[in-house]
């Protein structure tokens, strides 16, 4: 029974760190909007942009650039996304729109206009690519008994890209005097203000930096395990804005939070080739994650930690 | 009528001319010309008798996720729910349609009434979340239309798996259509329904809850400052409960309108898109009903017109799609022109 | 040098009014120079500019002699100027030393350096004899200590100039008079201070002159030692000002609102009020007097209705109301202005007619089966404005917005007596109006008072609550400390007791 159990752990993991990294490094980067005192509900749209731009770049690249096409595409997603969410930082920041709002026109222009261009190229309006990202073991630490044959075997360089920005946004955002003056924006900008920072221009940068990561984690889907752009990344950027807030805006929260989404999803989608799972009804495991995001939102309602000015526009004038 | 081309319709209609700009350059940028593009665009949604007829029947349930989209947001809530509400209300309709046999009036109303139904159970959870929970209703809504969307998935071919494809379901009885022969003749074999009635009614329902009725003073009250209304005596919890169940009711009427009106029977695996687009005809149409009437009409041209321009000159259909979002950010954006409008008038006042 | 900062025919303009019109103001290093005028004068304005957070349209600034321009608060800081905020600009969850060094932190290569910073911040606190403690949360410390943090801050950049910003709203007296000496010790050391506040009494016990603001007008700058307060005030208002209100004296009649054995949870979980009983009768005011933060937010949230007690009663003329809704309580004839009238006083973006219904919009003949009636609901509006002097340029169709402070206040405290309440609740009714607006409120107060009603008013303002109670129950720590007879009672014995000292003890 143990041994069947591992088995089925073993073969899931993958998939759920396939899906969780790309929701990790979004969920990242509405951490780093929220927390400087901006909604963005556009990270759908920001990664369906990235997801496009991947796709462009490498579908073009493959074949005259094989060792760097990915990385090419990688980094014009993290370019279109951080290039795209502009437009919500101008609406939100210069213009004190309302940022939802604005966030949802993000989505809905950028839905649109990737299925417009893409289209465009291709008639069918999706984009093939023919080499993904190729799984690797991680040399030495794949032999450690247990955590090496679970972590480190048959991983995507990507995956530790991901890691490696969650860490550094960690040390950024609490060792870092940048990080200090991004949270005190996010609480209370008129202090910051006062105390000389321009938070005009730092919550410029935190949806910069929001839409470059949503970009590079709509480009991840592409290289690990869609190998296809087809217009939609099917609700992941909400459900990267659930994690924010089930991980009460904190790194290792939402690497928490974002593991455990990965896992029920995982399970939902992987049911029918696993025995033990294959007796639960469809619909309940597909409507697993989203049910259980509702439950947690209520059971943590009380003790919600959001950033006690985000999503108020910055008004100068108002002291 | 002086206040009727206020503020509110310069507002939505520079908005129009910017997004309708934004699209011309698409069009440009793809290599074709947006003149011809336009005028197949506007042609295909004008031209017959019986486009006028699809114009209107496209437009009749993006009426409704108007309507759905505004009165919440009159309440101060963001109801990004309409499309899953709209996806619960047609597959309610959808299933009483195909089960019961009743002579068509009485059918009717039942299949309306479930829609409803569905539809403000749809739009009840996310409303008792935010009212006792303070569960965002952005991220709560969200989620149910993902919920209402796998729902479909299994149930459609579980129960009313379709002739000959497993993605759709069987279709309606005419007894259950909301087409009805007359008005099918009136306008030239078009889409158009009865569904477009049930739209104006609703229009006019809630402009009077919402101008004329204690209930519209309390949504009010409670969207502008829910503080000040507590301590006034108004149930704010109440009021917002009440408030998305209506918004969820009036996108599930407007389920039924499109998959027992317009469409014969419900497809799994998509999340109508009318859902989202509520959201921008409530933006452009100033969240007041008549207004969202106006903006849905506009936009039903544009989506029922696509199909011809696509035909006729090479540019993608999405096009209308890319037009409608871009014509979001700009009334979200619409501070500047209010901005401007007040400088405007101070110098046109000037000049004299 | 003659003077250390100079601010001269200085002009700002905001869109529809003119907050600075030609206003020179001048300090000399080692003064405490006062800066005097009703809200909305001019005051905070100008020291904004002063400070960097707005430029000046016209006028010139010059600092230790040199002509400079101050174009944002780095600059200030850099000069040697620094604010001690009215509504302090402190992060709640950051800690003490966090707060101090934002925006000029301490870095070892890349990392945040808090722990010499702390260290600094501890020199300087023993230095100055501030007692702040460097690693505490904002959170978690008194408001005296918070102010002292943004004195701190200051101290920190090295301020040379020193802008408090109304210091005293949200102190005691006794922590007044801890804050004055404070200010001596840093003139001592060579600072010199500015002092924005609208209070003469301040004034005369610290200040060595005085600059008059009078919207947006200089209206003079004065010796404070050669002034009286009274020609202080004449200046601040532009005519003679009586500063006790008419009253006579009453019989109080039966008991109208009884408060039995109240305790509270507060926000935070803990007991906000604990044990607490006070009744008012009618004909009388009762006055609640504390530091802000002690308890009164609770009580005037049970008694209205918008917090449950934990245990305890309240009856209102006999009748059990403990667990009555708010809406009944407006039925059994309970009024209550608000502290802040923008978030729970008003619906500032409803037309005036529909705030001024907005307790009884239900009620006939404001609506009938369910619908509005639009006339009626005008009709009573220019009523009441007309009887209590709300004055708008639109008539009662405008935005409740477009009213001024005092405007907005009156429309309040005209929409709550005209429902003839038995009970009254003032809370803070005057904060931030202009001297017209105060006199004209104040005799309302008193009138219902005079008509046989119950007035339970809460004030941070002493000399109010002296004014216009007839007892005085003072609140500390979630406990009435004393009820005593305000003509009995002096300003003192009022300040210890809100320091929690009882009568006859010892401070």
């Amino acid at each position: 029974m143990q041994s069947s159990m591992w088995t089925v752990i073993v073969q899931i993991f993958p998939y759920a760190i396939a899906f969780t990294i790309p929701l990790l490094i979004t969920a990242l980067g509405g951490l780093f909007s929220e927390r400087s005192g901006v909604v963005n509900i556009g990270l759908e749209g920001l990664m369906v942009i990235g997801f496009f731009a991947s796709a462009l770049v490498i579908s073009k690249l493959e074949l005259a650039l094989p060792d760097i096409a990915i990385g090419l595409g990688l980094l014009a997603a993290f370019i279109a996304g951080a290039l795209f969410s502009l437009l919500h930082a101008f609406a939100c920041i210069s213009l004190n729109a309302n940022q939802v709002i604005s966030g949802t026109a993000i989505n809905m222009i950028a839905g649109a206009l990737t299925v417009f261009l893409a289209r465009n190229m291709t008639g069918s309006g999706n984009i093939l690519i023919i080499h993904g990202l190729v799984r690797r073991n991680v040399p030495l630490l794949c032999k450690i008994p247990v955590v090496g044959r679970l972590i480190f075997t048959q991983t995507y360089a990507t995956t530790w890209l991901v890691l490696a920005i969650l860490l550094v946004s960690w040390f950024l955002l609490y060792k870092t005097s940048f990080g200090l003056r991004l949270r005190a924006c996010g609480e209370h900008p008129q202090a910051a203000d006062s105390a000389g920072i321009n938070v005009y221009r730092m919550r410029y940068i935190a949806v910069m930096v929001s839409g470059a990561f949503a970009g590079l984690g709509g480009a991840i889907i592409l290289v690990t395990y869609s190998g296809e752009f087809t217009g939609t990344v099917s609700g992941l950027g909400f459900l990267a804005l659930a994690a924010l807030i089930f991980g009460q805006w904190k790194p290792l929260g939402i690497l928490g939070a974002t593991f455990f989404f990965g896992f029920a999803s995982t399970i939902a989608n992987v049911s029918q080739v696993i025995p033990a799972l294959s007796r639960i009804p469809g619909i309940l495991l597909k409507n697993f994650p989203y049910i259980i995001t509702l439950a947690v939102l209520v059971l943590s309602s009380k003790y919600s930690q959001a950033p006690r000015a985000v999503g108020e526009p910055y008004d100068k004038a108002k002291r | 009528m002086k206040r009727f081309f206020g503020k509110s319709f310069i507002t939505a209609l520079v908005a129009v001319l910017l997004g309708l700009l934004a699209g011309a350059v698409l069009m440009v940028f793809i290599g074709a010309n947006p003149f011809s593009g336009y005028l197949y665009l506007f042609r295909g949604g004008l031209m017959t008798i019986e486009r006028v007829g699809n114009t209107l029947a496209t437009a009749t349930p993006l009426i409704l996720t108007g309507l759905s989209v505004a009165f919440a947001f009159r309440t101060g809530l963001f109801n990004i729910g309409a499309a899953g509400q709209m996806l619960i209300g047609g597959l309610c309709a959808t299933a009483v349609g195909l089960t019961l046999v009743l002579p068509k009036p009485l059918l009717l109303t039942v299949m309306v009434a479930a829609a409803i139904l569905g539809g403000a159970v749809w739009g009840l959870v996310p409303g008792l979340l935010k009212a006792k929970f303070n569960v965002h209703e952005v991220v709560a809504t969200i989620m149910m239309n993902w919920i209402s969307y796998w729902t479909v998935y299994y149930v459609v071919p579980a129960y009313f798996k379709g002739a000959y494809l497993e993605t759709e379901s069987r279709k309606i009885s005419e007894a259950a259509s909301l087409k009805v022969e007359w008005l099918t003749g009136l306008f030239g074999g078009s889409y158009i329904n009865l569904g477009l009635f049930l739209a104006l009614i609703s229009v006019i329902v809630i402009a009077f809850i919402i101008d004329r009725t204690i209930f519209g003073y309390e949504l009010k009250a409670v969207g502008f400052n829910r503080h000040a209304s507590e301590y006034a005596g108004i149930k704010a919890n109440r009021s917002i409960i009440m408030s998305m169940m209506i918004a969820g009711a009036m996108a599930g009427l407007g389920g039924a309108t499109f998959y027992v009106g317009y469409a014969s029977n419900i497809q799994i695996g998509v999340l109508p898109t009318q859902g989202f687009d509520g959201i921008a005809v409530s933006l452009l149409g100033g969240n007041s009903p008549w207004g969202v009437f106006g903006a849905a009409v506009f936009f039903g041209m544009l989506h029922s017109g696509k199909g011809f321009m696509n035909a006729m000159t090479r540019i993608p259909p999405e096009i209308a799609d890319t037009i409608i979002a871009t014509i979001i950010y700009f009334s979200a954006t619409s501070i500047l022109i209010e901005r401007n409008w007040d400088k405007l008038k101070k110098r046109a006042g000037g000049a004299k | 040098m003659k003077y250390v900062v100079e601010m001269l025919n200085i002009r700002k303009e905001f869109p529809g009014v003119v907050a600075n019109d030609d206003i020179s103001l001048q300090l000399k290093p080692g003064e405490i120079h006062a800066l005097l005028g009703e809200n909305g004068a001019g005051k905070s304005t100008l020291m904004s500019i002063l400070f960097g957070l707005y430029t000046p349209d016209r006028g010139t600034i010059k600092v230790r002699g040199k002509e400079v321009g101050i174009t944002n608060p780095n600059v200030a800081n850099e000069l040697g100027i620094g604010m001690v905020h009215q509504h302090f600009k402190l992060v709640y969850n950051f800690t003490v030393t966090e707060n101090i060094i934002l925006g000029m932190e301490m870095k070892r290569g890349m990392v945040l350096d808090t722990k010499s910073a702390a260290e600094r911040v501890k020199g300087l606190s023993e230095r100055y004899g501030l007692n702040v403690d460097p690693h505490a949360k904002i959170e978690d410390i008194s408001v005296g200590m918070q102010q002292r943090v943004e004195i701190m801050k200051m101290l920190y950049r090295d301020a040379e100039v020193l802008i408090f910003d109304e210091p005293t709203s949200v102190l005691t007296p006794q922590e007044v008079r801890e804050l004055m000496g404070i200010m001596r010790n840093l003139i001592a050391e060579g600072k010199s201070i500015i002092l924005i506040t609208h209070k003469l009494k301040e004034i005369k016990a610290i200040a060595d002159r005085c600059t008059v603001i009078r919207r947006g007008k200089l209206a003079g700058t004065v010796d404070v030692a050669s002034t009286s307060e009274g020609k202080l005030a004449e200046m601040m208002v532009g005519r003679q000002v009586s500063f006790r209100v008419q009253k006579e004296e009453r019989q109080p009649g039966k008991v109208v609102l009884d408060i039995r054995n109240i305790s509270v949870l507060s926000s935070r979980k803990v007991l906000g009020l604990k044990d607490v009983s006070i009744q008012v009768r009618a004909g009388e005011v009762l006055g609640i007097a504390g530091v802000d933060g002690n308890g009164q937010s609770e009580l005037v949230e049970t008694v209205t209705g918008m917090r449950r007690a934990e245990s305890g009663k309240i009856f209102l003329k006999g009748t059990d109301i403990t667990d009555m809704s708010v809406r009944e309580r407006i039925k059994a004839k309970m009024a209550y202005i608000p502290a802040d009238r923008h978030k729970h006083g008003l619906i500032l973006d409803y037309s005036i007619e529909n705030n001024m219904v907005m307790k009884v919009y239900y009620q006939q003949p404001f609506s009938r089966n369910g619908l509005l009636n639009g006339d009626a609901i005008r009709e009573y509006a220019k009523r009441v404005m007309e009887q209590f002097d709300v004055r708008s340029g639109q008539g009662p169709a405008a935005s409740a917005r477009s009213l001024s402070g005092g405007n907005q206040q009156k429309t309040i405290v005209g929409r709550e007596i005209d429902h003839d309440p038995d009970l009254l609740i003032a809370v803070q009714p005057t904060r931030g109006l202009d001297v017209g607006a105060i006199e004209y409120i104040h005799k309302r107060i008193i009138e219902q008072r005079d008509n046989g009603k119950a007035v339970l008013m809460v004030s941070l303002e002493l000399d109010e609550i002296l004014n216009l109670s007839d007892r005085i129950a003072v609140i500390n720590g979630g406990e009435i400390i004393d009820i005593v007879e305000a003509g009995k009672v002096s300003e003192n014995e009022v300040g210890l007791m809100m320091a929690g000292v009882k009568r006859g003890e010892t401070a």
